[in-house]
Order: C-alpha cells, then sequence, then structure tokens
C-alpha cells in the first residue's frame, strides 16, 4: 500500500497538495460560525451541479417540450420530484449562504489588503451565479420564467443607440422564443458552471495564498524571525507557510479541526435545507412562484411579475429610478459598488469589532437596507413603496460614499497583540 | 494545544460512528440518483400489457403486436405444424426448453399454453434482429421441417416452437412473453394471470 | 417546530396573494389523507370539469394508485370515452373550437390549485351569480366577467347575488356581497359547499400528487440528520477540546 501512494506521489502530488492545502494548512482557531458559509457555498454548488445533470437526463429544451417534461419528472421519473425540489430548492439556498458569507467578508474586512483579488474573484463568482440562476430561472418555461426573462432582457434595450439590437440578440428572436431557451439551457448547463467552477478554484488558490481572515482581522502569520519558538503553532504546519513567515500559536490545521466545524455546520444546514425542501418547497412562493406552475404565455402577463428574491434588492433600486437607463446604471452601479469595496475602504483596521461606531452603525444601515430592498422588490410599485425604494437605494449607496469618507482617517480601537476568542 | 492528555479511544469511536452514520447518508442520498433511471410511468404506460383480438386468426397465419416496443408474434398453427413439432427434436439445441426462455406455463414441446397458439416475442436471441415467418418454405433452411423462423443476419433458426436448431450462431429458445387467455378469442401479452399486477 | 415555522412564514406576505382578488377569500379545509373526499372529487372533477378542462400531466392510473381506487372501478366509473388508464386526463375538445366557443382555451387544471391557491379555487367555484349581461348569464364575483359558464348550477341552484348591508358610523351601507341560491339545485348550501371542498381538495393533490410521500420522507431525512448532527458535533467537540481559547 505504501508503495503504491509513493508510487503515485511521485508522478502526481495528491499528499503534498492534501497537506499544503488540508491537513498542514493553518486556519485561524477564532474562525467563528460566519465562516462556515464559504464551506456551506461549495456543497451547494455541488448539489446544483449533480442534480442539474441527473435533471438534463429528462429534461427537453424546447418550448413545446418544456415545461411538459418538468412535470413529467415531478410526477412519472421514480424520485424526480425530489431531484427536482433540490436544484430548485438549492438555487435559492445558494443564494442565502452566499449573501451571508458576502456579509462576513464586510464584517470582518476580509476584502483589505491582501484579500483584495480574493474578494474581486468572490464578486465574479456572484455574477457568474446571478447569470447561472437567471438563465435556470427560463427553463421551466412557466409564465414567470416567460415574463421574468422578458423584463430582464429588456433591461438591456435601455442602452442608448445599441439596445434594440442587443435585446434582439439575446433572444435570438422577435420575443423570447425556443432560440433563447436553447441558448439559456447551453449556458446554464455547460458554460456558466465551468466558470463558476473555475472562479471556485481560484477563489481557493486566492484564499490559500493570502491565508484566512479572521473576527479578530489581526495576522495570525507575522514576519520571519519575529516569534519565539514558544509563540509559535505547535500543530505541523506546512513548509510552503513556514518559510514565509513565522506562524502564531493562534491556528490550527483545516483538516480536521475547521473541517469538523464546518460539518457540524452542514448537518444543521441540511436539517434546514430538508425541511424546506420536503414540507414547503415553494416558500410561499418565495422559492418557486406560483404562476410559474402555468405554462408560458405570450399572450397574456401575470398580473404582478416579480424577480425571485435573490434579485428583488436590486429590482427595486431599478425601479427606484423613474429613468429607463438611469435604473439599470443604477442597479449595475450597485454591484460595482461592492466589487470596488477594497479600495473605498482606506482604514487599515479589518475587524469590526475594533472599528469605530459610525463604521458599526454604517454596516447596520447598510445590511438592513438590503433586506429593506429585498423586501421592496417584491412588492409591487406603488407609490409609497416607490418613495421608500428609492430612500433605501439612497442609504445603500451612502454606506460606500460614508465609508470613503471616514475611513480615511477613523477612530479605530488598539487592536490585541494576539487572537482573543 | 494543551497538554492534556487525548482521549483516543473515545476520539476512534466518534470517528468510525460519525463515518458511518455518515456513509449511510450518503448512501441514502444516492437512492433517488440511482431510482430515477428505473423506467418512468411513461415508459411502463407505454409498456402497459397489450390485448390480441384472435378470432380471425387462419391456421398458419401470424399477427405481429407490438410489446414494450419490442414484437410479439402470434402464430395459430395447424394440426400438421403441431405434429411435426415431436419429429425433429434430435436436431434441436434445447428441445426441452432448459434454458429459462419462457414462463413455467410454456415449458413443452409446443412452449405455448394452447397448443394451437403459439406467443413469441420475435427478436432473436442472437444479437436482436427480427426473424422472418415462414410459413411453408422453411424446408429450405432445414430438410424436412416445413414451417420455422429465419433470421437473416446471421442465418440462426427456430422451429415453429421458437426452438433454435443446432449449428446456428443463436444460443437459445426464442422468449415467450408472460401472456394469459381473457377468453378464447382474446390474449393478454404482458401478464401471466389477471390477478398479476403490472 | 413546524407549526413555529409555518407561523414565522405566514407573518410574511405570501406571492400567491399579492396577486389575489379583492373579494375576501373563505378557507377551506383541505385534507390530502382524506382519501373518500379526494375520491369524491375525482368523480366530481370527471363528471363536471374534465369536459372542456384537461389535467394534461396527470394520469388515470396515478390518481387511482394514490386515491386507493381500483382499476375495475376506474376503468368503470371514471373513464368514459375509452382511454387507456395510463393515460393523462384528455379530453377530446379540439382546441380552436375552444377558443371559439369560451373565448380562451379553457386552462389545464392539473396546478391549478398551486397557481391560485386553494382558497381561491373554493370562493371561486361558489362565487357565481346572475348576469344577463354576460354571454353564459353568468358572472363571478371572484373571477369577474369570466368565460365559464356555470357548469354546477344544476346542484347549486341558480345563484343571485345581494348586496350585504350594515350599520358603520350609523349609516346604513354595503359592506359586501354574498351569494343566494333559489333553492332548484339538487343539492342544500351545506352539501354544495362539501362537493366544491372535495373538488378542491382533489386538484390540491393533482397539483402535486407527491406531497405526502415528500412529508413522510423528510420526516426520516430530518430524523435522520438530528442523528448525524449529534454524532459530528461530540466529534468536533473532541478535536477541540485541547484547543485553547
Amino acid at each position: 500500500m505504501k508503495d503504491l501512494l509513493d508510487w503515485i506521489e511521485a508522478r502526481i502530488p495528491m499528499m503534498r497538495v492534501a497537506n499544503m492545502h488540508a491537513l498542514q494548512y493553518p486556519a485561524p482557531k477564532n474562525m467563528n460560525i460566519w465562516y462556515v458559509f464559504g464551506f456551506l457555498a461549495t456543497i451547494v454548488l455541488v448539489n446544483q451541479i449533480v442534480t442539474g445533470i441527473w435533471l438534463t437526463m429528462n429534461y427537453v429544451p424546447t418550448s413545446e417540450g418544456a415545461f411538459a417534461s418538468v412535470e413529467y419528472i415531478m410526477r412519472d421519473v421514480d424520485y424526480g420530484w425530489l431531484l427536482r425540489y433540490m436544484h430548485s430548492t438549492g438555487a435559492s439556498a445558494f443564494f442565502v449562504v452566499v449573501y451571508l458569507h458576502m456579509m462576513r467578508g464586510m464584517m470582518y474586512g476580509s476584502y483589505q489588503k491582501p484579500r483584495e483579488l480574493l474578494w474581486v474573484f468572490g464578486m465574479f463568482i456572484y455574477l457568474a451565479l446571478m447569470a447561472e440562476a437567471f438563465m435556470g430561472y427560463l427553463l421551466p418555461w412557466g409564465q414567470m420564467s416567460y415574463w421574468g426573462a422578458q423584463v430582464i432582457i429588456s433591461l438591456f434595450g435601455a442602452i442608448p443607440v445599441i439596445g434594440d439590437d442587443i435585446t434582439l440578440w439575446i433572444r435570438g428572436d422577435y420575443v423570447i422564443s425556443g432560440a433563447t431557451l436553447n441558448r439559456f439551457f447551453a449556458l446554464h448547463v455547460i458554460a456558466l458552471p465551468l466558470v463558476i467552477v473555475i472562479l471556485v478554484f481560484l477563489h481557493i488558490v486566492a484564499l490559500h495564498e493570502v491565508g484566512s481572515n479572521n473576527p479578530d482581522g489581526i495576522d495570525v502569520k507575522r514576519p520571519k524571525g519575529s516569534l519565539s519558538e514558544d509563540e509559535k503553532t505547535k500543530f505541523k504546519i506546512h513548509e510552503y507557510y513556514t518559510n514565509k513567515k513565522d506562524i502564531l500559536d493562534d491556528v490550527v490545521p483545516f483538516f480536521p479541526h475547521i473541517v469538523l466545524k464546518d460539518l457540524v455546520a452542514f448537518a444543521i444546514f441540511c436539517i434546514g435545507f430538508a425541511y424546506v425542501l420536503f414540507f414547503m418547497p415553494e416558500m410561499g412562493g418565495f422559492f418557486l412562484e406560483p404562476p410559474n406552475f402555468e405554462t408560458a404565455n405570450p399572450m397574456k402577463t401575470p398580473e404582478h411579475i416579480a424577480p425571485v428574491w435573490y434579485f428583488t434588492p436590486f429590482y427595486a433600486i431599478l425601479r427606484a429610478v423613474p429613468d429607463k437607463l438611469g435604473g439599470v446604471i443604477l442597479m449595475f452601479a450597485a454591484i460595482v459598488m461592492l466589487a470596488l469595496l477594497p479600495w473605498l475602504d482606506r482604514c487599515k483596521v479589518r475587524s469590526v469589532r475594533y472599528r469605530s461606531t459610525l463604521h458599526k452603525l454604517n454596516l447596520a444601515q447598510f445590511a438592513v437596507s438590503f433586506v429593506i430592498l429585498g423586501y421592496l422588490g417584491v412588492k409591487p410599485a406603488t407609490v409609497i413603496y416607490t418613495y421608500m425604494s428609492q430612500f433605501f437605494s439612497f442609504t445603500y449607496f451612502l454606506f460606500f460614499g460614508a465609508l470613503w469618507l471616514y475611513s480615511k482617517n477613523e477612530k479605530c480601537k488598539p487592536l490585541p497583540e494576539r487572537i482573543t476568542k | 494545544m494543551s497538554n492534556a492528555p487525548v482521549d483516543n479511544g473515545r476520539r476512534r469511536f466518534l470517528t468510525i460512528a460519525t463515518s458511518v452514520v455518515g456513509g449511510v447518508g450518503v448512501a441514502g442520498a444516492a437512492v433517488p440518483f440511482i431510482a430515477s433511471w428505473n423506467p418512468s410511468a411513461r415508459a411502463k404506460a407505454a409498456g402497459a400489457p397489450v390485448e390480441v383480438n384472435i378470432s380471425k386468426l387462419e391456421p398458419g397465419q401470424m399477427i405481429r403486436v407490438e410489446w414494450r416496443g419490442k414484437p410479439v408474434w402470434v402464430v395459430r398453427r395447424s394440426e400438421d405444424m403441431i405434429a411435426q413439432l415431436a419429429k425433429h427434436e434430435d436436431q434441436l439445441r434445447d428441445a426441452n426448453s432448459e434454458v429459462e426462455q419462457q414462463p413455467e406455463y410454456a415449458k413443452n414441446r409446443e412452449r405455448s399454453r394452447k397448443a394451437e397458439y403459439f406467443v413469441a416475442v420475435g427478436i432473436c436471441t442472437h444479437l436482436g434482429c427480427s426473424p422472418q415467418y415462414l410459413s411453408d418454405n422453411f424446408g429450405e433452411q432445414v430438410e424436412g421441417v416445413p414451417t420455422g423462423f429465419f433470421c437473416p443476419c446471421h442465418g440462426s433458426k427456430f422451429d415453429a416452437a421458437g426452438r433454435v436448431f443446432q449449428s446456428v450462431p443463436a444460443p437459445s429458445n426464442l422468449e415467450i412473453p408472460p401472456h394469459y387467455y381473457i377468453d378464447d378469442d382474446t390474449i393478454l401479452v404482458g401478464l401471466n394471470s389477471a390477478s398479476e399486477v403490472a | 417546530m413546524k407549526k413555529l415555522i409555518i407561523a414565522l412564514f405566514a407573518l410574511v406576505p405570501s406571492l400567491a396573494l399579492a396577486a389575489g382578488p379583492s373579494v375576501p377569500l373563505d378557507s377551506v379545509d383541505i385534507d390530502l389523507t382524506d382519501k373518500a373526499s379526494l375520491q369524491r372529487g375525482m368523480t366530481t372533477f370527471v363528471n363536471y370539469c374534465l369536459g372542456c378542462h384537461q389535467a394534461e400531466y396527470q394520469r388515470y392510473e396515478r390518481s387511482a394508485k394514490d386515491l386507493g381506487i381500483g382499476v375495475d372501478v376506474l376503468k368503470e366509473n371514471l373513464m368514459f370515452t375509452g382511454e387507456k388508464v395510463g393515460d393523462h386526463m384528455k379530453n377530446a375538445m379540439p382546441a380552436d373550437g375552444a377558443k371559439k366557443w369560451f373565448g380562451s382555451l379553457p386552462p389545464d387544471l392539473t396546478m391549478v390549485a398551486r397557481v391560485r391557491g386553494p382558497e381561491w379555487l373554493y370562493t371561486y367555484l361558489r362565487s357565481f351569480y346572475v348576469d344577463p349581461s354576460r354571454p353564459f348569464g353568468v358572472n363571478n364575483t371572484v373571477f369577474p366577467n369570466v368565460g365559464m359558464p356555470h357548469v354546477l348550477q344544476t346542484l347549486q341552484g341558480i345563484p343571485t347575488k345581494e348586496d350585504v348591508v350594515a350599520q358603520v358610523d350609523g349609516e346604513q351601507k354595503v359592506v359586501g356581497s354574498k351569494i343566494v341560491t333559489d333553492g332548484s339545485g339538487t343539492l342544500s348550501a351545506e352539501e354544495y359547499d362539501a362537493v366544491i371542498r372535495d373538488l378542491v381538495n382533489y386538484l390540491e393533490y393533482t397539483g402535486e400528487p407527491t406531497r405526502l410521500a415528500s412529508e413522510r420522507l423528510g420526516t426520516w431525512v430530518i430524523g435522520f440528520l438530528l442523528v448525524f448532527l449529534v454524532f459530528t458535533y461530540l466529534l468536533k467537540k473532541e478535536y477541540w477540546r485541547d484547543i485553547k481559547k
């Protein structure tokens, strides 16, 4: 057995990779509950890929056959309903964990130097994920699939001069049709998953190069030669890391310690996931919208079109602007702002624990604004809701503007020398 | 790391227990994926038992019906054809139908419930071609046997009870599908009896 | 636990209701385990609905199996046009003709309960009233100017709409409407409501035939996951015991 492993190791560095990235990878020991969502996102990604592959085995990507094939999966295929609900619930679960994962990054300054690129890769994953979810939502070919896609694609019509040509090009027809469905299917099942998997790989490579942040936001890797033997970790850490830096006695190896923590979170997550999946897969119309149980009808718009919940914060920002092009620009700006966070925040202290009260309040109001915008996005655009959307769009952007202003000379609490808890 | 002694026994037990429970979970999670490859309700509905009306069948005639996407033959054998079956058994590979290619009630010389009617799946046991029914010129293939089935793909030969002749590529007799008589004029192909559930 | 979670989500306004009508909907007692009710509902469905509507994703055999109806009973009493038991519940009405007769194609009813919600269906089917200005002589308070005739009129009797008047701030005001019948139907008001309840129950079933199986399996899965959680938690604690806080 040992000989076989040596034989393999001499040809492909399996143990070296396992050691470097798991068994001997130093992770701060104070990583808390907020640090499990990256792991959970990976799990959901695997779930989406596997159930997605199984769904394509029976799904028919044509405008004539799509809706019926989904019902065929739901009724005629053994356990087809379970595979389908795993995929539809997984889509929403993906955004739940990704939003929490992003919130973690914002709380503990995980986007700050030296993790700027890590954050930007994350933002690209988020963008790819939104495209993936949007295209996937067209595939059941229900009323909401159809009209939701209609509205979103029409956004591109706001681009001056070439807008109409672009929407025509995206649809491949004068309306959303089988041609649109086929290209969305191809992108949804092959192209975007491939992009997401590659980006996730890069995200993790970048993470392991700079090391994991932690709730205190202080470095657990110190300059070479600055630590006494007593202060160094007693765990075996891969020389790739120890050659460059001294590593504090505040780390644990990723495997088994962090993995076990993630596993507990995984079990809890699965319970919640299973509850929704088996008992309320429609989630009161938020995960599966009622009009989508009716086949797409280009002649009849549902009374109330709302995107799926994970898009609604941006949808609310879009609707807050009384100008078509302006709304689209502001909506995309809302995402770009997030990607620019590493450069908008000029403070040297990472964690919200040691930052000013002003920053704490600002971050809190941002989270609240985001949630309220999400709520407003599912409501019809009445006068009062539009005013509210405008107000909370303002506070959303206010977060970034204010951050840029106060972070330069922010009064922070002194950082601890070592990790606290 | 503290110097507290590591309780190896407890640690090993918990590791094994968690692995086992996790393994059960993975196996359970695999069930829907595996089960979804079974024939769906649509496939089952399309493969439902087929009723065959035999009231207009003349002796020596054959009708074909489709069952589960495969051709099923119903041949009404004449007295001569039935009598012939006993005469060439020395030339057959499996004259007594020892190989499980038929339900129990068709394990006889005529390989059928009623000697007069022969019901078989019309697929050669060699490589899946559908043999031809030669009602009176099978003698060109096997001397002295006027009726039989001849597979044009690789020359396999079967007698009027679907029994395979020696020295042809097909290894075994033709398959007899489950069937029963609803009444004297109607055969149901696909079930062994009226009480069986599809 | 389950009740608590459901209660929490009940606080969140459901999207299904966001697009609802202005008429208050009556609640309906949906019970997918009540096979007798589902069987009666299916009978009503094939006798009164299936002529014009279809359930094109539901197979006869599936309904019979899930509702505990034998194949012979199914063929004898619930199938009229010589389909096979494995067929979908479709009618023979030509689509072009349907458009001409009703103004639009009668919608497929397989998942109508998931689109509209059972309360909507229950109220809708009890809210027809005589309105000579409409092509079929009836209108509906839940679905104004609906293109569907009152198919169940022989059961309900001829329904008329009456204003409900109440004392509001010392004035007599119209606060709503109610449906009253002339009693010419074969059923009493309570019996009619029960028939509609059974029908809606059946439609709720066809919307998602796997509902009960899903909940049964879900209970086992969650039970298993709780066991798994206990083991992972103990194992995690075991490994983290000697990490200084």
